[in-house]
């Protein structure tokens, strides 16, 4: 078949998701971008594969979300000189994963691209690539020197403020170089790839079952949405079709994950302001709702509550209801808050105009979720592609334009609000039966596909089998798209403004650094 | 001002009491609260390192300053110096392109010090374990005092291990 926005013959692949798969020469891959990018296609991830074991090169991967689906392109590189046509000048996203894939497969995009190393510190030498297939994964090299060459600004006044990996917050590591006059950022340079432990590697040891706990752990605070797309991508090699309660559970899961991590960073939107008030509110219905989530999932945070093929745990209705009863009077709480925010002048006078990223350039540079949503990019996977259990929930896509510190606290009590109906009308509608189907047997090299809008963004899992192991498996966070805009958004700010900006994203460095 | 009022005097305390208010723990806090006064003089400083972890750690070590726990009330606080530190509570697999910053953290927080590795990928490297790019344990990197597994701790069990490290008396 063809795919309705172009004129590629696709495959469509089984699961969840309107998942197409093409394979194309690498040199058409330019071309392909561009008429993607001419009908608003947007990059969702890019990536490599080792294929010298099945009788050929190297793979490259782009996953590419049209109206009518994900198209999953692969186009084979060659095993000596694995080079490709770069497509950062198109999608400008695509720059840091070209470069990590350089570091860890060592297929390079053509000249005139980013040729800087981005995963890759001083564990390993440039001439060793941990994804391929004769790397040992257990192998040592000694630690070399980093040696980052840092973008210099220069000109009367400008200094530099390195700042990390180690943090002065509770935060993850990474490190920040502004170049600033007086308070004033005139540039901010991100180096990543701090937390890097293997993940990719790791998948490749495992067998289809024994991923899903690693999936879960990815990014600590999306476990929810990681697992339920890695179970969508297992059941959908395999066949598997998981039962409609696990399906609505499922439901329940991701958006007590999305309340969470919204409470969580409202609380802390307050602190970095100095209303220290919201910090020990927010935290305190927090810790109310991980409490609830022990008792009821058996975990704080719901850690491997998502299996593939359903759920760990059933839900009981008396169970249900008492959730939905706590939600109900955690959401008056809520509201209250709300209006407590948006009444003080000095939270109000910090939050709105900081940290801007319009529109064009958040649609430009792909900023996704709840942060792409607070900057006009109307995008929601719950709503443009909804799959069981969204379609007869009707979710509601909150949006505003200002793409603010504002308009992204906006979205999120928004969030907050709108994710509590789900829930309650999920357990209203809550169908009987099994909670797990077992996993069918996968084929010799099966292909599937996980896709879930996470509190954070879109997150995906592309899966390729070797039967019953992983072959390849690529997990994608939303934070390879977002950390460039901080950079833009940071721009002309003063340096105390900062953590509330960073905040007011909060991006994930392990879910990116892998 | 009037809502925020409201809301802070209908709220109230809600700190709890000590995590497992039994007397072997009690007992555990009241030496937390001598040696606190012999080695630190009132106070205890932490310092957080995330030396590779999947940020599952750091949302419990957040949730350990919520209002719940509050372990300011023991004197108990977090720094944003390892120079102001007199604990390191140090989180993951430490990875590879984290190693020398850790050693680094380490070096730079005054004697005496204490390390608290937090998680079982702190204990034991976890599910990531050893490779090209993550050395385990954090005991592989530098030397650790107390290990609390959990994947992640709770906060209870976070407070437990700083007070177990404390209650040594060691100080390194």
């Amino acid at each position: 078949m063809k795919l309705k926005e172009l004129p590629i013959e696709v495959e469509p692949l089984a699961g969840a998701m309107p998942v197409f798969r093409a394979s194309i020469a690498a040199a058409e891959l330019q071309e392909i971008c561009v008429a993607a990018r001419g009908c608003k296609a947007r990059l969702v991830a890019l990536w490599g594969s080792d294929e010298t074991r099945r009788g050929a090169g190297y793979a490259l991967h782009l996953a590419l979300a049209f109206p009518s689906g994900l198209l999953w392109l692969r186009a084979p590189l060659e095993r000596k000189d694995p080079r490709y046509p770069g497509i950062a000048g198109i999608y400008p996203a695509a720059g840091r994963m070209q470069r990590a894939y350089a570091d860890l497969l060592g297929i390079r995009p053509d000249e005139g691209a980013d040729e800087r190393k981005w995963l890759r510190h001083g564990a390993w030498p440039g001439d060793a690539f941990p994804l391929r297939k004769d790397f040992d994964p257990g192998a040592r090299f000694a630690q070399e020197p980093d040696r980052y060459p840092f973008v210099p600004v220069a000109g009367e006044g400008v200094h530099e403020i390195p700042v990390g990996p180690v943090h002065a917050g509770t935060i993850e590591p990474g490190h920040f170089r502004f170049s600033v006059v007086g308070e004033k950022i005139l540039r901010l340079e991100e180096r990543l790839g701090y937390t890097h432990k293997g993940v990719e590697k790791r998948f490749e040891s495992m067998t289809l079952l024994e991923g899903a706990k690693l999936a879960g752990r990815i990014s600590g605070d999306s476990t929810v949405a990681y697992a339920w797309a890695y179970a969508m991508a297992v059941e959908g090699a395999t066949g598997t079709e998981p039962p409609g309660r696990a399906l609505a559970l499922r439901g329940i899961l991701l958006e007590l994950e999305r309340i969470a991590n919204h409470l969580g960073d409202l609380g802390y939107l307050g602190n970095d302001v100095a209303l220290s008030f919201g910090f020990s509110q927010f935290w305190r219905l927090k810790e109310d709702l991980l409490r609830a989530n022990a008792r009821l999932f058996g975990h704080r945070y719901l850690m491997d509550a998502i299996v593939p093929g359903g759920v760990a745990r059933d839900l009981p209705r008396p169970e249900a209801e008492g959730l939905v009863r706590m939600l109900e009077a955690m959401r008056r709480e809520v509201v209250t808050l709300q209006s407590i925010y948006e009444d003080h002048a000095g939270a109000q006078d910090r939050f709105i105009m900081t940290g801007q990223v319009l529109p064009e350039l958040a649609e430009r540079l792909g900023l996704n979720g709840f942060a792409g949503r607070a900057s006009g990019v109307k995008q929601d996977l719950r709503v443009d592609y909804p799959m069981p259990p969204y379609p007869q929930l009707d979710p509601r896509m909150i949006s505003h334009t200002r793409g603010d510190v504002a308009a992204r606290v906006l979205v999120r009590f928004e969030e907050v609000f709108e994710s509590m109906r789900l829930i309650e009308a999920l357990v209203q509608d809550l169908p009987p039966g099994g909670t797990h189907a077992t996993i069918a047997r996968a084929g010799a090299s099966a292909c599937g596909v996980g896709w879930i809008e996470g509190w954070r963004g879109e997150v995906l899992i592309a899966l390729e089998t070797d039967a019953d192991r992983i072959h390849r498996l690529h997990p994608h966070d939303p934070s390879w798209q977002s950390w460039p805009l901080l950079e833009h958004a940071v721009h002309g700010n003063i340096v105390p403004d900062f953590p509330l900006i960073n905040k007011s994203f909060n991006l994930s460095y392990s879910g990116e650094d892998l | 001002m009037y809502q925020l009022l409201k809301q802070i005097a209908k709220t109230g305390i809600v700190t709890e009491p000590m995590p497992n208010p039994d007397e072997a723990l009690r007992a555990t806090a009241q030496r937390l609260g001598e040696a606190i006064l012999g080695h630190f003089g009132r106070a205890l400083a932490i310092r957080h390192v995330d030396a590779g972890s999947c940020n599952g750690c750091e949302l419990e070590i957040h949730a350990l300053n919520s209002p719940y726990a509050n372990p300011e009330r023991l004197g108990i606080r977090f720094v944003a110096s390892p120079r102001h530190a007199d604990l390191l509570l140090v989180t993951g697999p430490v990875s590879r392109n984290m190693e020398t910053a850790l050693k680094r953290t380490w070096e730079a927080t005054p004697d005496p010090k204490l390390v608290v590795a937090i998680g079982d990928c702190g204990c034991t490297g976890g599910i990531f374990g050893e490779s090209y790019a993550s050395c385990g344990r954090v005991s592989n990197v530098i030397p650790v005092d107390v290990a609390v597994p959990g994947c992640p701790p709770t906060p209870a069990a976070i407070l437990q291990g700083i007070l177990t490290a404390i209650s040594s008396g060691k100080g390194r």
